[in-house]
């Protein structure tokens, strides 16, 4: 047993990724904390508020790259039954959720100084909320199973399905607020200075390492929480075994 | 419906597992039952008698090991073949309180495909002694007549292989006795029968071979002929073996 | 064929069970009754006008009692271990899904239907518009809602939280149908054109196909153990 743990901690390449993606992320989160607050112009319209803009719309991305994955792992996990698959599909789906919470609470901080409310029902703030609550209740599912091998087929099938909804749930959000034209022109296309793309970009691909960082951290721990649960078992039956002895 | 003795066994199982996460419930089984024979299971609360006959009826897959039943790999072959010749008595009677006991046989009739639903569950009520009470509720039934008709309900299709998992729970004497003479007749037209049961005396009965389950593994296999119940009670209370259901 | 077969087996079941107990109909129209009552309270609908605001209560209607069918109606086969004796037969477990998904389709649409001239006379609404449109709209979007209701009812029926967790899953999945809904309704009822409300009809349909499709495919998975 001593060996397993140490098998999960230390060595393959999952560890080495690990360390790979920390020392990146290490780096490059202070590179984004200086080009967000330091070098990029501030938006004209909306002032220094915008910068949350280099926080928010990664977020969203990762969130999005969240549930992608999960779909992903889920249908392996499937096919394969491979415990490590339904790990990875868990800790996409829960991680998706932080991602979505932090664009959730940026939202709102962004919206009250630029439009005067907090909520606005804004079309990607509001599918985000939904996606927010879909997922969550992958999380509650996936708690609420009666054994580990039930929660990793029902989780399975609902981050599959849950996936499909994703693009029906953005139109229908989108129709309802009545196919107005994007509200923040600065995310898409031309309004945005160059510098401000690279900025986001350079962004995005810092929180999507750190979503992979959190990704192979949460695995690890799931395989961590698996050791310990055996080990349980395993020490109860002894438990029980010398008591009866 | 006599069984086909020089055909294949009717359960092939080699290695099987079943794991639950970090909890193996069945831990490597080597198992043959021939056609015809009666077994039953037995074995403390969580040693893998009701998964392994879950496994036997095809409600859940292996993790491990090979599962043949009528000389057909379970994982590749049409389940639906397969699951028309079991048949699965468990406590639980499966009836729908609110239809009458000649709907819910039925209802089962034409889930198997048969040919002639309405004449077999016709013959079914006969045999079960409801035909005067087969337009009533269920609901109406007493327990006795529910466990009969739910008897009815497992044979229906004739099944060749019949499983039976605790199915003398919650009955009174008289209904037992009742079943147990029910379980006679079936070994007597050559069906092959498998039970889980707590009950030493009545497993014996009813079984030509008695398996002891422990800890998802097969401690004791033997002939029930000539095995008195005081002998295995020993064996069933001496404690668990550190061989236990492991982790992984 | 025998698939077909195996569909209206399993949906007819349900229809003679339900019409023999009648639990499930008396309280869904109860249900969805109330929702209509408390609405009727909370807006005053002698000055709202029953087109802004009356699709949307009648889908909540709809949805809350709809929601609670489709978990009783999984409930019915855990009890008894009824379901164990469908999975221990041959017929194959998406026409199990479909059966359910048939008969939950059909009590939804007897609570619509008894439910609608209810709403219209208690809000006075003078119904004009294309019916057969709307009811086309009435009808694809309980199949939506249906369709991932039973796929999720087969899976939190046998979890711990049970019924609880229904709801929680299948709100924000069917958030889609609930939108096409209300919005197909209140064009139709507005006689807007049909080029007004044509792609939420195309929306609730490609729903329809999507989700049937996946579910028929991941059902064995649902009910493996």
């Amino acid at each position: 047993m001593a060996e397993r743990a140490e098998r999960t901690t230390r060595n393959g390449p999952a560890a080495l990724a690990e360390r790979v993606l920390l020392i990146l992320v290490a780096v490059l989160i202070p590179v984004c904390l200086h080009v967000v607050f330091r070098t990029v112009p501030t938006e004209g319209k909306m002032g220094v508020v915008q910068r949350i803009f280099y926080f928010h719309v990664p977020s969203a991305f990762a969130g999005f790259l969240g549930v992608g994955l999960c779909a992903l792992f889920s249908a392996l996990y499937l096919w394969t039954r491979d415990r490590r698959l339904d790990l990875l599909a868990h800790a996409s789906a829960e991680i998706g959720v932080l991602f979505f919470t932090i664009v959730l609470l940026t939202g709102p901080i962004w919206a009250r100084p630029v439009w005067g409310v907090w909520w606005t029902g804004e079309v990607r703030l509001t599918s985000t909320l939904v996606l927010w609550l879909l997922y969550a209740g992958y999380l509650i599912l996936r708690q609420s199973a009666e054994s580990q091998d039930q929660g990793a087929r029902f989780c399975a099938v609902l981050g599959i399905v849950g996936a499909l909804d994703v693009p029906i749930i953005y139109y229908s959000v989108e129709w309802w607020r009545g196919l107005h034209p994007r509200v923040l022109k600065v995310s898409g296309g031309q309004g945005l200075d160059p510098a401000m793309g690279k900025a986001l970009a350079l962004c995005s691909v810092t929180f999507i390492l750190f979503f992979l960082l959190l990704l192979l951290l949460r695995v690890r721990v799931g395989r961590l929480q698996d050791d310990v649960e055996a080990l349980t078992l395993h020490a109860g039956r002894q438990a029980r075994h010398t008591e009866t002895a | 419906m006599a069984a086909d003795r020089d055909g294949p066994p009717v359960v092939e199982a080699r290695g099987l597992a079943k794991r639950y996460g970090p909890l193996a419930a069945l831990d490597g089984i080597d198992l043959t039952v021939p056609a015809g024979q009666a077994v039953v299971l037995l074995g403390p609360n969580g040693a893998g008698k009701s998964t392994l006959l879950r496994l036997l009826a095809t409600l859940t897959r292996p993790s491990g090991g090979r599962l043949r039943l009528f000389g057909e790999e379970v994982l590749s072959s049409d389940a639906g073949r397969l699951r028309s010749r079991i048949g699965f008595l468990s406590h639980q009677t499966f009836l729908y309180e609110h239809l009458t006991g000649r709907e819910n046989l039925l209802f089962y009739a034409r889930l198997y495909g048969l040919s002639d639903p309405e004449r077999a569950a016709r013959a079914a009520l006969g045999a079960a002694r409801l035909s005067d009470r087969q337009d009533d509720r269920v609901g109406a039934y007493s327990r006795g007549m529910q466990q009969r008709l739910a008897i009815a309900r497992s044979l229906l299709h004739g099944p060749e292989m019949i499983l039976l998992d605790e199915p003398f729970t919650g009955l009174d004497r008289e209904s037992s006795a009742r079943l147990e003479e029910r379980l006679r007749q079936l070994r007597a037209t050559g069906r092959t029968c498998v039970m889980a049961t707590h009950d030493l005396d009545q497993g014996l009965r009813a079984a030509d071979r008695v398996l002891v389950l422990r800890g998802g593994r097969l401690e004791f296999d033997a002939p029930a002929r000539g095995l008195d119940s005081a002998r295995l009670e020993a064996l069933l209370v001496t404690p668990e073996t550190a061989a236990g259901p492991r982790p992984l | 064929m025998t698939y077909l077969r195996a569909v209206l087996l399993v949906a007819g079941k349900d229809l003679k069970v339900e019409l023999r107990s009648r639990e499930q109909l008396v309280t869904l129209l109860f249900f969805a009754l109330l929702v209509l009552v408390v609405f009727n309270f909370a807006f005053d609908f002698t000055v709202i006008d029953f087109v802004t605001l009356g699709p949307g209560v009648l889908w909540v209607a709809f949805i809350f009692s709809g929601v609670l069918a489709i978990g009783r109606s999984f409930q019915i086969e855990r009890e008894q271990d009824r379901i164990q004796g469908i999975l221990l037969s041959p017929i194959d477990r998406s026409a199990f899904y479909l059966g359910k998904v048939a008969a939950t389709v059909l009590f939804m649409a007897a609570v619509e239907t008894l439910i609608v001239p209810v709403a219209v006379v208690m809000f006075n609404f003078h119904f004009s518009g294309r019916i057969a449109l709307a009811i086309l709209a009435l009808l694809l979007n309980t199949v939506g809602f249906a369709a991932v209701g039973t796929l999720f009812a087969a899976m939190t029926s046998s979890t711990r939280r049970g019924e609880l967790l229904l709801p929680l899953l299948l709100f924000p999945a069917a958030v889609p149908v609930a939108l096409a809904a209300v919005k197909t309704t209140t064009h139709i009822l507005a006689g807007r054109p049909f080029a007004a409300y044509g792609h939420w009809l195309q929306m609730s349909a490609a729903y329809d196909v999507i989700f049937l499709a996946a579910a028929v495919l991941l059902f064995d998975y649902v009910l493996e153990d």
